[in-house]
């Protein structure tokens, strides 16, 4: 316990010294950044780092791989196009899919809403979600539900799932609790202060939140077709080995305008609602 | 209700109750009746138990376990240091209003009145917000007695705090509430709005015969609306009695250096 001066007591204590930084706390930074230098050091050549020097010598090669690539060739284009609407259709359901799993998953993870035995687990298993790369879900899914866009969409469902869930408990762990008790002290359930009182407060945020995943997981659903989940990552993985790289331009440049396109549209909407 | 021959429950009836939060207790063994009609005062100064008591009324809130026990209009809500399974339906019957109103910002004002009806609502209905006719009539009619109706569309986060606290207001009437609990309702507002609102919460008590307990800050505005006053002091009642026995050396001992800021408008 400390003594409490009486209130208009003058205390007589001298100033205390500024603090200094301890030779203990000097050694840590000089380990861990003389650590990080030592791993960079080793880590030269395991990463190849010596063959910097072909980017020069074989520049001839680049030079013809440029030289495609700045004269597209649209002529598949009605494919192209097609195709990328399939990426886009792909990211669509994937992150609708995800926001149905997130909504309860992130009620579930917030600590203010659920009790501690309930947040742990799904914590759990949003981080499980979220650790595994969709790339490797899409894989997974390959082997689940045969080459194709299907594969796609679940992969990025659960992935985003984990993504959103985070993110939408954490929107509601910093809500104001004086809305939820006005609901409780009108006699209402604990649904309906989720209902009422919580869900109100957090709308705007986790649609936000869900646009924003939108706008990535266009861009993850190219990758994905890599692999053969569907959608013009496919085609592109396909004139990648048939050296069409004037095709390969083309839907670069597809893919650049119709990301660009969601990015702006779905940056108009989340303006307006926050 | 019964009709035997002991006297109807009062609002509410608190014994022996206790709250710590860490290291201070809140309430030390309060003990206090409240009729059912009847218009009370809490007062005291920052950190006295006034809140606290209003809220574990509401059950917002346990109570230390022990003797203590609450009930409201004769059912136990609180004993055991736990709110029981009828403290939801208690609450149908308290209005409970708040110093920063805990309206939901972004519903319209209407909207939040008719939570007042969710209480007694099957399940489905509450949830969807699938509100029937006669409710919203009564919602209307609530919002106009308060003189709020013209901004019924409005969100809420877009009115002035004694707009919001008059929703608050039909809020409760909505429920159906037969007493209104109010925590330092006018402690948000200007002199102004905080007298209207404290001149409605003396309407429904003497118009409806709904019971109120208030915690004010203010002295002066307990003395003025309310005719019995209970005064408490680092968690203990000091004070319980008409209003007008309260003098100023008793608010001397009660408010100790708070006392000169205990005035709002003028002192007694």
């Amino acid at each position: 316990m400390t003594q409490v001066p009486a209130p208009g007591a003058v205390v007589a204590t001298p100033v205390p010294a500024a603090p200094a930084k301890s030779a203990a706390s000097w050694g840590l930074d000089a380990l861990v950044w003389g650590g990080i230098a030592v791993l960079l050091i080793y880590s030269i050549g395991d990463v190849d780092l010596g063959n910097l020097s072909l980017l020069v010598t074989n520049a001839e090669n680049t030079r013809n791989f440029a030289a495609d690539l700045l004269q597209p060739d649209f002529t598949n284009w009605r494919q192209f196009v097609g195709q990328m609407w399939l990426t886009i259709q792909i990211a669509l359901w994937g992150t609708f899919l995800a926001v149905f799993l997130a909504v309860p998953l992130g009620l579930a993870a917030a600590r203010n809403i659920a009790p501690v035995w309930v947040v742990t687990p799904v914590r759990w298993i949003m981080n499980l979600l979220r650790s595994i790369p969709d790339l490797v879900m899409a894989l997974l899914f390959i082997v689940a539900v045969g080459l194709g866009p299907l594969a796609g969409v679940l992969a990025i469902t659960l992935n985003t799932a984990g993504v959103l869930a985070k993110l939408f408990s954490e929107a509601v762990e910093s809500i104001d609790k004086g809305p939820v008790e006005g609901v409780r002290a009108t006699g209402g359930s604990g649904l309906h202060e989720i209902v009422w009182g919580v869900i109100p407060q957090v709308a705007p945020l986790w649609t936000s939140f869900a646009l924003y995943r939108f706008e990535s997981n266009s861009r993850s659903a190219t990758v994905l077709g890599l692999i053969g989940a569907g959608g013009i990552g496919q085609v592109l993985f396909d004139s990648m080995n048939a050296f069409d790289f004037s095709a390969v331009s083309a839907i670069v440049i597809i893919v650049v305008v119709a990301v660009t396109l969601i990015d702006m549209l779905s940056q108009a909407m989340r303006k307006r609602l926050l | 209700m019964t009709s035997s021959a002991a006297v109807a429950p009062g609002l509410v009836s608190a014994r022996d109750v206790s709250k710590t939060f860490g290291s201070r207790k809140a309430l030390n063994g309060v003990s206090v009746e409240v009729a059912a009609g009847e218009m009370v005062a809490l007062i005291g100064p920052s950190g006295s138990g006034k809140s606290t008591l209003l809220r574990s009324i509401t059950g917002l809130q346990s109570i230390d376990g022990g003797a203590g026990q609450i009930d409201v209009f004769g059912v136990c809500v609180q004993k055991n240091g736990r709110t029981t399974s009828a403290t939801r339906a208690a609450r149908q019957k308290l209005g409970m209003i708040f110093q920063q109103f805990n309206l939901v910002g972004r519903l319209s004002l209407f909207s939040n009145v008719m939570l007042g009806a969710l209480g007694r609502l099957p399940g489905w209905r509450g949830l969807v917000g699938a509100w029937p006719a006669d409710d919203k009539a009564r919602a209307m009619a609530a919002l106009h007695r308060v003189g709020v109706s013209d901004y019924a569309a409005q969100r809420a986060n877009t009115l002035s705090g004694g707009q919001q606290q008059r929703g608050a207001i039909a809020r409760a009437l909505v429920q159906g509430a037969r007493a209104i609990l109010a925590d330092e309702p006018v402690a948000s507002l200007d002199p102004v709005s905080a007298r209207k609102v404290m001149e409605i919460l003396v309407e429904l008590n003497q118009r409806d015969g709904m019971g109120v307990i208030v915690t004010l800050h203010q002295v002066d505005y307990a003395i003025r609306y309310c005719e019995r006053v209970i005064a408490l002091k680092a968690g203990k009642i000091v004070y319980d009695g008409p209003s007008t026995g309260l003098d100023t050396k008793q608010l001397i001992d009660i408010y100790g250096p708070e006392f000169e800021d205990a005035f709002w408008e003028a002192k007694v």
